[in-house]
């Protein structure tokens, strides 16, 4: 029961850790970091369901049966490649908002933005 | 217990450490240089699940060059630490709940490396017994990547591409920061 499922759980367990970085850090590259986490465990969840049981990699040789299941492989494959991708974006997003505000806390920049209203609000009036 | 399951679960035990250790710290070089750990942990775990293509590209992109671009956005923003936070209340419901019900969910999964699982008897073994003879290469995660699927690996460039195009533009735009643009508005009122 243990080993049957460790995999899937340490997988879950992964994913929740990221997720709890990115809503609860107020740090903007750190939400980051928790996203790639999060991106992790999903291809450990792949990767384990590919797994086969006395299998080798899959790569055709003489004399070997079994091979494990490529298909997860190469989904997996695009996807950390897609996935390093997102993360550049998202860092040259928060590059620019830290020349935007001077600074990467989400709270800050929140209480910078409602300053900003609160003085408009007063020029109006 | 054989060594395979041994490594398995030590390399997955300690991915989980490593996470709960980057979840609690705050500096953020060691944050990232831990991120990077996990990134290596991650390509040792894909070669004990045979998936040893999917490896060399973690090492590669996920420990070296995602590590390379975090270090050189903490080195634009400076190492600069959270100084706030959010009430942890809601966010630890959210993720136990999350987690009870996904863990519920893998009850029904078929169980770790059991080769008669729905996912090894489909499409699969059309590509082990025949991508030899059609494609001629013996690694089959590249016949199926650049031959069979092919034009979803031009998909997927055409995303990087795209994602590249959009770094340019957001770090080549002007320097002029929200400070001046202020200032110069208050030169303006008066």
């Amino acid at each position: 029961m243990f080993a049957d499922y460790y995999n899937y759980w340490v997988a879950i367990i992964l994913m929740m850790l990221g997720f709890y970085i990115v809503i609860s850090d107020a740090n903007l590259i750190k939400k980051i970091i928790g996203l790639t986490i999060f991106q992790t465990s999903v291809f450990i969840l792949f990767i384990s369901m590919g797994k086969v049981e006395g299998g080798t990699a899959p790569i055709l040789a003489d004399g070997i049966t079994t091979y494990s299941n490529p298909l997860p492989h190469v989904l997996i494959l695009t996807a950390i490649v897609v996935g390093v991708a997102t993360t550049a974006l998202g860092l040259a997003i928060i590059a620019r908002i830290h020349r935007e505000y001077g600074t990467i806390d989400e709270n800050i920049i929140h209480a910078q933005d409602e300053e900003e209203y609160e003085d408009d609000d007063e020029a109006a009036s | 217990m054989d060594i395979n399951t041994i490594i398995d679960i030590s390399l997955l035990t300690l991915l989980a450490i490593t996470a709960v250790i980057l979840l609690r710290l705050h500096n953020l070089l060691a944050v990232v240089l831990l991120s990077g750990i996990y990134s290596l942990l991650t390509a040792g775990l894909f070669v004990s699940l045979d998936a040893v293509d999917v490896a060399f590209t973690e090492a590669a992109v996920g420990a070296g060059l995602t590590t390379v671009l975090l270090l050189g956005a903490i080195a634009v923003t400076g190492r600069e630490q959270s100084v706030t936070r959010h009430s942890r209340i809601l966010p630890i419901a959210v993720t136990t709940i999350t987690a009870a019900a996904l863990i519920y969910g893998t009850l029904d999964m078929p169980k770790f490396a059991d080769p008669n699982a729905p996912i090894h008897t489909h499409v699969a073994p059309r590509y082990i017994e025949k991508s030899g003879e059609e494609i001629g290469i013996p690694n089959i995660v590249t016949s199926v990547l650049a031959s069979y699927r092919g034009y979803d690996t031009l998909g997927e460039v055409t995303v990087v591409f795209t994602a590249a195009i959009g770094v340019m533009l957001l770090l080549s735009g002007s320097r002029k920061s929200k400070s001046q643009n202020v200032k110069k508005n208050v030169d303006k009122n008066e």
